[in-house]
C-alpha cells in the first residue's frame, strides 16, 4: 500500500511568537522553522506502517516556497521514501492545500493519505476533512491509534467525551492526534542517505489548482497576557469567585 | 566566482542539528543533573548515541561512521550535544574523539576493522592516554616503557586523570620504545582485558562531573605487537596530530559552554527583580551582558576560521592553540559574570551556570594548557 504524507513548513515550536508591530501577522524573519509536529507524527505513523510491513512506499508531500524543501528532507531522513514539493511563493489556505492535495491524490492513488490534526501556526484543523470531502475518501481525524486490516483502517480518536473507534474503508484520510506515536530522530546516516532520494517539484498550476486566497487577514492580535493568579483562603472564598468573578458556576 | 558564504552550514548540517537536538532534550537533559551527581552517566547513552549516528561523525563509512572530510558537521552536532550543559557528559561521551583518530589514521587495517566499528555504535568505548602522574605536559618525557619481547611489548608504568579511564574498553596509550626524549615514544592499542593493566577508582574533580576519569596502572602488561599505532618511536608525531583536532574540539566546547551561561542569564536578567526593576534596568548589567555577548561571538568566529583552516587541508597549529586560550578564557570569565548575575542562585547546585563555571575550569588545562599552548606560539613565532 502506498501512503501519502502531508507535512507543512511552521515556526519551530520552541519559538517565542511574535506578533508584528503592524499587526499584519506573526514575525517570521530570523525566527527557527521546523516540521509542525503533528505533521511529524503523520511521517512516524507512516513509517511504522511500512516498518511493519503494511505501507510498501512513503510519499511525502508538501506546499510552499523552494526552503520547504528542508521538511521534505527531514521526512526523507526518518524514513519516506520520495518526496514531493508544490512550489509556490502565494499564501496557500486550507481549502486549496486540500485541492493540491487531491490532484495528488488523483496521480499517486495512494491507499492511504495521513496529515496532522492541525499546523500549530494557523491552527485551522481543517485541510484534512476538506481533502476527505474533495476525495470523497472516509476520514478518521485525531487519531491517537491506527490499526490497518485488509482494506480496512481502525481509527481510534480522541474527542472530548474520550475515545471513539470508527472503521475506515481504505482509502481514507487520516489525521494525527498528539499521543499516535512518538516520533524518532532521524540518524545522521539517514540524513545522509536523504540527501540521495527523488525530490520531484512541480507548481499549483502543474495541477490545474488556483491558489490564490479567498480570506484576508484583516488584523493579528496577540493575546492578553496571563494575569497572575492568586490564593483563596477557604471553600467558600473559591466558590463565591468561581460563582461571582469567573462566573463559571 | 562563487557568492562569498556567510555561513558555514549547510542544510545536512541544520537537519543534523535538529536530530541532535532532540537526542539531548530526549535523552540526556531529564537526567543529566542526576548523572551529574553521581560521577557518571549510563554505559546505554554510548548505544544509544551510536544508533542515531551521532558518535560516528567525520569517521569512514567502511569502518561505521557517517564519512570524513566534514569538520564542520561534527561542530554542529557537538554544540548541539554541550545543549546538555555539562561538559563531562560531553568530554566522557566523546573521549572516542581523542582515542580513535590515530587508530584510523596510523593503525594496522585488522586493528582498525577489529575496533572502530564496535566503538562507532557504542557498544565500546575508546579513551586516549598520554598523561602521567609524574607529568602531563612534558609529552616528550613521558616515562611508561614498553620493551619488545617476542610478538609482544611489555609495559610498565602508570597514566592518570584519563577520561573514560575507568570503563573505557580500548586505551590508545603513549609509551616509551626507545631513548629518552620525542625520539622514543610510541603508541600501543590496549585492550581492557589486558594481564597486568588495571585501573583506579573515579577521581574526585572540580567539574566534568558525569565523565569517569582515572589512572591506570600497568605491571608488565602483555600487549601484541599488532597493536603498535604507527612507527616504533614514531608516536610524537601521531600524539601531535591528534592534539589539533582534540583542541578545537576543546574551543567548541568552551564557546558552547559561554553562550549557554550567557543565554541563561540574559533570561534571568530579564526576569530577576532587584530595587523595583530587572537587572536588566540597570545599564552595569546591561554592559556586562553585551560584554558577555561579544566574547561568545568573537570565541565562536576564531574558532569557526580555525576549523575552515583545517578543512582546507592546513595544519594551523598556531592559531587552533590561540583559539584554545582565547576560547577558554573567554568560558572561564562568561560563566562567571553568568553567576555573577545569578547572585546567590548561581552558586546552587540547582542553577546550570553553577556547573558551567566549574566545568568551564577544566578548557585552560586540559588537551594541553595555556603555558603550553604560548610555549607553541612562541615557537611559531620564531621566538
Ligand atoms: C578532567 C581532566 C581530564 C583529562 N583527560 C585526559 C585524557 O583523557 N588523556 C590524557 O592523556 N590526559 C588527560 N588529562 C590530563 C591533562 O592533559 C593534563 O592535566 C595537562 O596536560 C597538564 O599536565 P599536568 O597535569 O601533569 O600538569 P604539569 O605538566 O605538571 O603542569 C603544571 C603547571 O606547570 C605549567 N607548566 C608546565 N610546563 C611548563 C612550561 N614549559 N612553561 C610554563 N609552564 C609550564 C603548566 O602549564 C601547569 O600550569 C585530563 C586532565 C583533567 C583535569
Amino acid at each position: 500500500m502506498k501512503v501519502l504524507v502531508a507535512v507543512k513548513r511552521v515556526l519551530d515550536y520552541n519559538v517565542k511568537v511574535r506578533v508584528k508591530p503592524d499587526n499584519s501577522g506573526v514575525d517570521l524573519a530570523n525566527v527557527k522553522m521546523a516540521m509542525n509536529p503533528f505533521c511529524e507524527i503523520a511521517v512516524e505513523e507512516a513509517v511504522r506502517l511500512k516498518e511493519k510491513g503494511i505501507a510498501t512506499e512513503i510519499v511525502v508531500a508538501t506546499i510552499g516556497p523552494k526552503v520547504t524543501q528542508e521538511q521534505l528532507r527531514t521526512a526523507l531522513a526518518l524514513g519516506a521514501d520520495r518526496a514531493i514539493q508544490i512550489e509556490t511563493d502565494e499564501e496557500v489556505q486550507s481549502l486549496e492545500a486540500a485541492k493540491l492535495l487531491k490532484a495528488l491524490v488523483d496521480k499517486e492513488q495512494p491507499g492511504l493519505v495521513i496529515l496532522g490534526k492541525q499546523s500549530i501556526d494557523s491552527d485551522n484543523n481543517q485541510t484534512g476533512q476538506m481533502l476527505a470531502q474533495l476525495t470523497g475518501m472516509g476520514q478518521g481525524t485525531f487519531a491517537s491509534e491506527l490499526v490497518i486490516e485488509g482494506d480496512n483502517a481502525q481509527v481510534t480518536r480522541e474527542i472530548d467525551g474520550g475515545l471513539v473507534t470508527v472503521s475506515l474503508k481504505l482509502p481514507a484520510v487520516v489525521t494525527t492526534d498528539l499521543r499516535l506515536n512518538e516520533p524518532r530522530y532521524a540518524s545522521l546516516p539517514n540524513i545522509m542517505k536523504a540527501k540521495k532520494k527523488p525530490l520531484e517539484t512541480m507548481t499549483p498550476a502543474d495541477l490545474g489548482v488556483e491558489v490564490a486566497p479567498r480570506l484576508t487577514t484583516l488584523k493579528v492580535e496577540a493575546p492578553k497576557p496571563r494575569q497572575a493568579g492568586i490564593k483563596v483562603e477557604d471553600v467558600a472564598q473559591l466558590v463565591d469567585k468561581l460563582k461571582n468573578e469567573a462566573k463559571v458556576i | 566566482m562563487a557568492k562569498p558564504s556567510t555561513s558555514y552550514f549547510n542544510e545536512t548540517h541544520d537537519q543534523a542539528r535538529a536530530s541532535a537536538r532532540r537526542f539531548v532534550e530526549r535523552e540526556i537533559l531529564p537526567f543529566i543533573d542526576d548523572w551529574e551527581e553521581a560521577g557518571e552517566f549510563p554505559r546505554e547513552l554510548y548505544q544509544k548515541a551510536g544508533a542515531a549516528g551521532l558518535l560516528g561523525i567525520g569517521y569512514p563509512e567502511a569502518l561505521g561512521g557517517s564519512g570524513e572530510g566534514d569538520l564542520f558537521l561534527k561542530i554542529a552536532v557537538s554544540e548541539e550535544l554541550m545543549a546538555a550543559s555539562s561538559g563531562g557528559l560531553v568530554a566522557g561521551l566523546g573521549s572516542l574523539d581523542i582515542g580513535l583518530p590515530p587508530v584510523i589514521q596510523w593503525g594496522k587495517p585488522a586493528l582498525k576493522e577489529a575496533i572502530v566499528p564496535s566503538v562507532l555504535s557504542g557498544e565500546k568505548i575508546a579513551a586516549l592516554a598520554i598523561s602521567e602522574p609524574g607529568g602531563g605536559s612534558d609529552v616528550a618525557n613521558l616515562k611508561t616503557r614498553a620493551v619488545r619481547d617476542g610478538d609482544f611489548y611489555r609495559v610498565s608504568g602508570s597514566k592518570t586523570y584519563i577520561t573514560s579511564g575507568q570503563r573505557a574498553d580500548y586505551y590508545t596509550v603513549a609509551v616509551r620504545t626507545g631513548d629518552k626524549g620525542h625520539g622514543g615514544v610510541s603508541m600501543l592499542l590496549i585492550p581492557r582485558d589486558t594481564p597486568g593493566f588495571t585501573r583506579g577508582r573515579n577521581l574526585k574533580k572540580t567539574g566534568w562531573w558525569a565523565s569517569d576519569t582515572a589512572e591506570l596502572f600497568f605491571e608488565d602488561a602483555k600487549v601484541p605487537v599488532s597493536n603498535l599505532i604507527g612507527q616504533e618511536n614514531g608516536g610524537f608525531m601521531v600524539i601531535m596530530t591528534n592534539f589539533l583536532r582534540e583542541r578545537l574540539m576543546l574551543c567548541v566546547m568552551a564557546y558552547s559552554t559561554a553562550q549557554l551561561a550567557l543565554d541563561m542569564a540574559l533570561a534571568y536578567a530579564k526576569e530577576r527583580q532587584a530595587f523595583g526593576r530587572s537587572l536588566s534596568g540597570f545599564q552595569v548589567t546591561r554592559h556586562k551582558l553585551v560584554d558577555m555577548a561579544t566574547q561568545v561571538e568573537l570565541a565562536r568566529e576564531y574558532s569557526y576560521r580555525c576549523a575552515a583552516l583545517m578543512q582546507a587541508g592546513k595544519n594551523p597549529v598556531k592559531e587552533v592553540a590561540m583559539a584554545k586560550n582565547f576560547t577558554a578564557q573567554v568560558a572561564e570569565d562568561v560563566t562567571r559574570e553568568a553567576v555573577q548575575i545569578f547572585g546567590g542562585m548561581g552558586y546552587m547546585r540547582e542553577a546550570r551556570v553553577e556547573r558551567l563555571a566549574r566545568d568551564a575550569r577544566l578548557l585552560a588545562i586540559g588537551g594541553g594548557t595555556t603555558e603550553i599552548m604560548k610555549e607553541l606560539i612562541s615557537k611559531q613565532m620564531g621566538l
